[in-house]
């Protein structure tokens, strides 16, 4: 059974559509925020058998509440095994063993090129973001990726002030023409971009981001407004499927557990 | 042998100015009291470095400690910015601060290298990322075998390597347990190393792979009881997540923040500094 389509929030369809995007058994990189909300409500609904893993080093993890940050306990206590940072990212990420890097962004550009690192200048910062984390090497040595952000112009820009990590690069190449043992490493790169208006993909020839389904009542002019270079929508332009009862109500009471365990920290 | 020192001779004697200092926690046991006695010592020009730099390292550059950071993600987890770390590269406020980007990949790598008395750290890494223009520590090696390009950056070796942990024996032995992140590696990669602990106990009492460094491994071991709040302890305290919330709020103007540094740690103990 569907939801009714007016109880559904933006941001909800946001997340019901990325967790879909998860298969059941699949082993995903989760990036924090919308990513592990999103992940952990696939592990919660479709695919029980989704194996998470986080950068602090926590594998095959089943938090009950979603993690403030990255290394909160709960993702440890609920894991199959705790790993060393270094063996998070050599033995499992680089050693090939990770289906779906799962990312979220602050600027993404028509090349899926993302920027965590700064708005401006390098040198001269207009503001200072964060920085890369793991997400350059995410990017690259997972099978595939997945964005998910919520779509604005400031947002969505047609090039990224600094690539942090890369998707297709500058000019849509940049995963093109390696050497073979590199390529052989290397993912596919983004494969799906899930906002809270629509899912983009990459082009299959020159790679840049292109609408493949709307979410239910959003029109194209909406995706346009709040995309900064002259977006391009596929030919047979898909409706994105309404979010079940079920998955709004497993989403929404993770989010009323999450809130209740972090307001009971001390302040 | 590991020394058993207070903890401010253990900052006396092993962190001079001018240091390069690791001070490594992955969201998990971060070194707070340390960090604040080494503020309360008014240390200054030290290079940091760090995966995860956040609340400790954002009162350590505010309270103008730092001349240099290498890092790969400077945040306050969950809740946004990290306001010193931000006035200081975007306004140069108190001093100046150089950084040296990289990303987690690079960065434990660098660690194990520098563990495994290496020069280099070699990865298939910022392949597509503009992180090697800005940064001239990142270059390229090829492989002698495959012709591969691959990403080199140097290892990172400390002067000292602050770490808190659970708990060690009466030979300073040391068991971490939990999310151990890169600690071990920044310990044995550093000259010095000092080890703030929850407590010692008579037996570690422990299984044959626990993460533990022996005592002979370490320069000091430190008992500071709750030295890693408001992050956490893995079986001893939760993680404050709601002071991290309230930390975006105070670091967000100097004058808040001062305030909040003379009060809690410039005229508070040891002992008493951290929440």
């Amino acid at each position: 059974m569907s939801q009714p389509l007016a109880d559904i929030t933006p941001s909800e369809m946001m997340t019901v559509t990325a967790a879909r995007a998860l298969g059941n058994g699949t082993t995903c990189f989760v990036g924090i925020g919308l990513p592990s909300e999103a992940a952990n409500l696939a592990r919660l609904t479709h695919a029980p058998e989704a194996v998470l893993i986080y950068e602090s080093g926590t594998l095959q993890t089943r938090p009950d509440v979603l993690p403030l940050s990255i290394g909160d306990g709960e993702l440890c206590e609920t894991a199959l095994t705790t790993v060393s940072v270094p063996e998070m990212f050599r033995y499992w990420l680089q050693g090939g063993h990770v289906d779906v890097g799962f990312l979220g962004t602050a600027q993404i550009d028509r090349y899926a090129n993302l920027n965590t690192t700064l708005v401006g200048d390098y040198r001269e910062p207009k503001v200072r973001l964060p920085g890369g984390g793991g997400a350059p090497e995410i990017a690259t040595n997972s099978k595939e990726v997945f964005v998910m952000v919520k779509q604005s112009r400031r947002t969505f820009v047609k090039d990224v002030d600094f690539i942090t990590t890369v998707g297709f690069g500058r000019d849509g190449t940049a995963r093109d023409n390696m050497h073979p043992e590199t390529a052989r490493h290397m993912g596919r790169g983004p494969t799906r971009v899930i906002t809270d208006l629509c899912v983009m993909r990459p082009d299959p020839v020159d790679h840049e981001l292109v609408v493949t389904a709307l979410h239910p009542g959003v029109t194209r002019d909406q995706v346009i407004d709040a995309t900064g270079w002259d977006i391009r929508f596929a030919d047979t332009l898909e409706t994105t499927a309404i979010p079940t009862a079920e998955e709004i109500e497993v989403l929404r009471s993770l989010k009323v557990r999450t809130e209740r365990h972090h307001a009971g920290d001390t302040v | 042998m590991a020394e058993f020192l207070s903890l401010h001779d253990a900052v006396a004697r092993f962190v001079e100015n001018g240091a390069t200092v690791a001070m490594e926690g992955f969201t998990h046991l971060i070194p707070f009291a340390a960090g604040h006695e080494i503020i309360r010592q008014q240390k200054r020009e030290l290079t940091l470095i760090r995966m995860t730099p956040d609340l400790i390292y954002d009162q350590m550059i505010g309270m103008g400690c730092v001349k240099r950071l290498i890092f790969s993600w400077g945040g306050n987890p969950g809740v946004g910015s990290l306001h010193r770390l931000r006035d200081a590269v975007e306004h140069h406020h108190p001093v100046p601060l150089d950084i040296r980007e990289h990303s987690h990949a690079a960065m434990a790598c660098a660690y194990e290298a520098g563990a495994a008395g290496l020069p280099l750290a070699v990865l298939r890494g910022y392949v597509g990322s503009d992180l090697p223009k800005v940064n001239d520590q990142i270059k390229s090696i090829t492989c002698p075998f495959t012709g591969e390009e691959l990403a080199a950056i140097p290892s990172i070796r400390p002067d000292v390597a602050v770490i808190h942990a659970q708990k060690a024996d009466r030979h300073g032995n040391v068991l971490i347990e939990g999310i151990i992140g890169v600690q071990k590696e920044a310990v044995l990669a550093a000259t010095h190393s000092i080890v703030t602990v929850e407590e010692i106990v008579e037996s570690l009492d422990t299984h044959p792979n626990a993460c533990i460094i022996p005592g002979w491994a370490i320069s000091a071991v430190v008992v500071a009881e709750r030295g890693a709040s408001p992050s956490y302890a893995h079986g001893y305290y939760p993680r404050d997540n709601g002071f991290y919330k309230t930390w975006d709020a105070i670091a967000r103007n100097r004058e808040s923040f001062a305030a909040w540094m003379n009060d809690h740690v410039m005229n508070a103990r040891p002992e008493e500094s951290t929440r």
